[in-house]
């Protein structure tokens, strides 16, 4: 399994092979192939209901896909070999590779009925099975990391959507993942609140986390990203570095979205 | 009514009230504890869930009389013979159990199933998502609807007179008979299970309106 697991970048931590998604009648993802090293950071970028985020939750296993499958570090993600067949993991099995995977929603998903701290520290005590004790300080760093350690007692309803995001980033954090997945982690803020998200996003690249970037925000994508992969209808439609693909981009799809996305920000930009 | 009749009746009235708070509080508590039970197996699926989603739609879709004489009369020719009390506990209980599962099955649904998935992300099992992140969260959704079910199970206790049971209803009838003074008899019992229900009811109210206001109730 390793082999057929491992049969692309020999220094790929994630890889995706030949993923199709089908819901009923409607192919969301067909054929998607990527590979994404570690430490690199990845920007998917295109128009809504491309099947960027469906690609991401196919990714965290919160989707399984139709056909291909996707690896990290070599692990077939939600399937395992049993007696020569690919066959679903079991709920431990699943949720023992999640903690590998640090997910960022649009929604923040944050649990209203614990603080902050609480938030954070859930995965610590309950997964790892580490004392209160033992992960409350380390809890309390990661919220001065994202600039919240006054927060940390508040339950959600009292944080702003961007106090709440950087919550969300530092509960996935706690876990020490090695891969962050970010779908639309800005989408949902008023935009006073974007920035303070993608400093904490900008940190965590230079921190060398390997991520893969569901974003509408372009400026971000091109100064965070090592690469940049435009889908539209399901597919993979270019990629390429963010010098390239913003400003010199070949496929006549991938100008077109830039064209409208881009005055599109440069006009709330200047107003 | 004479003052003396009704002197003589109400230590008999009272112990009988007493009985029927003992049988509401037993029978709730199985009723609450079966009725997670089967709230559980229903979210868990597979022959366990449909085990569970079976009893549930042949309970609801029973008298809860019809329950109470099955388990007292019917189960006799078995060689189980249980008594009054037992009996209404047990029976009144495993009818609010599907009562309260489908309560349950409601508050549970009502959670954002962004926090189901946010859970799995930072690798919480399935049964850890439940207790940690799920139920807590559903209780404000439950609790007000379970307080409303044990106003109504303090009085459908009444029904076990029917078996005997050594509750109010059955005291009042004895004594409605004896004295040929039901106008009287019953209007006092009437006031009597009143005056139970209301704190309760009260309680419900202020569950609500805890709930209402409460941070428990906010979901992202």
């Amino acid at each position: 399994m390793a082999e057929q697991a491992t049969d692309g970048a020999a220094d790929a931590l994630v890889e995706i092979r030949g993923v199709d998604k089908v819901f009923g009648d409607t192919r969301v993802l067909g054929r998607v192939d990527l590979s994404v090293r570690a430490g690199e950071k990845v920007a998917i970028i295109g128009p809504s209901g491309s099947g960027k985020t469906t690609l991401l939750r196919c990714v965290a296993h919160l989707e399984k896909p139709t056909a291909g499958y996707v690896a990290i570090a070599g692990q077939r993600v939600g399937e395992k070999l049993v007696n020569g067949h690919w066959r679903e993991m079991s709920d431990r099995e699943i949720a023992q590779m999640r903690t590998g995977i640090g997910m960022v929603f649009q929604r923040f998903n944050l649990f209203p009925h614990l603080t902050a701290l609480e938030n954070v520290m859930l995965g610590p005590t309950r997964v790892l099975k580490r004392s209160r004790a033992e992960v409350e300080p380390l809890a309390r760093d990661l919220l001065r990391k994202v600039g919240l350690a006054h927060k940390a007692d508040d339950y959600p309803e009292r944080l702003s959507g961007g106090q709440q995001q950087r919550v969300a980033i530092a509960r996935s954090l706690a876990m020490q993942p090695k891969l962050m997945l970010f779908d639309e982690a800005t989408s949902a803020l008023d935009p006073e609140l974007i920035g303070e998200v993608l400093n904490v996003m900008r940190d965590l690249a230079r921190d060398g986390m390997t991520m893969l970037i569901v974003t509408h925000e372009m400026r971000f994508a091109e100064e965070v990203a090592d690469r940049i992969v435009f889908m539209d209808h399901g597919r993979i439609v270019d990629e390429g570095p963010p010098g390239e693909l913003f400003h010199a981009p070949s496929h006549p799809r991938t100008q077109a979205f830039l064209r409208a996305v881009l005055d599109r920000q440069t006009m709330a930009d200047a107003s | 009514m004479s003052w003396q009749i009704f002197l003589d009746s109400l230590p008999e009235l009272l112990e009988a009230a007493l009985n029927t708070i003992k049988i509401t509080c037993l029978a709730f508590l199985l009723a609450s504890v079966l009725g997670l039970l089967l709230a559980l197996a229903r979210a868990a699926g597979g022959v366990v869930g449909r085990v569970a989603r079976v009893y549930i739609e042949i309970v609801r879709g029973m008298p809860a009389l019809t329950l109470l004489f099955l388990i007292y009369f019917g189960l006799v020719p078995m060689g189980i013979v249980l008594n009054s009390f037992v009996a209404a506990v047990v029976g009144l209980g495993l009818n609010g159990a599907a009562y309260l599962a489908e309560v349950y099955r409601s508050g549970i649904g009502a959670v954002a199933s962004g926090q189901r998935e946010a859970a799995q992300m930072i690798g919480l099992r399935r049964p850890q998502i439940m207790r940690h992140v799920i139920l807590p969260q559903a209780l404000p959704t439950v609790l007000p609807p379970m307080g409303n079910y044990a106003v109504s199970l303090l009085k459908d206790t009444s029904i076990a007179s029917l078996i005997s049971a050594p509750e109010l209803m059955l005291r009042a009838r004895d004594l409605a008979g004896t004295y040929y003074l039901p106008m009287d008899y019953y209007l006092l019992v009437g006031a009597m299970y009143l005056i139970m229900a209301w704190p309760m009811m009260r309680g419900v109210r202020a569950l609500e309106r805890h709930f209402a206001r409460g941070r428990l109730q906010g979901g992202t």
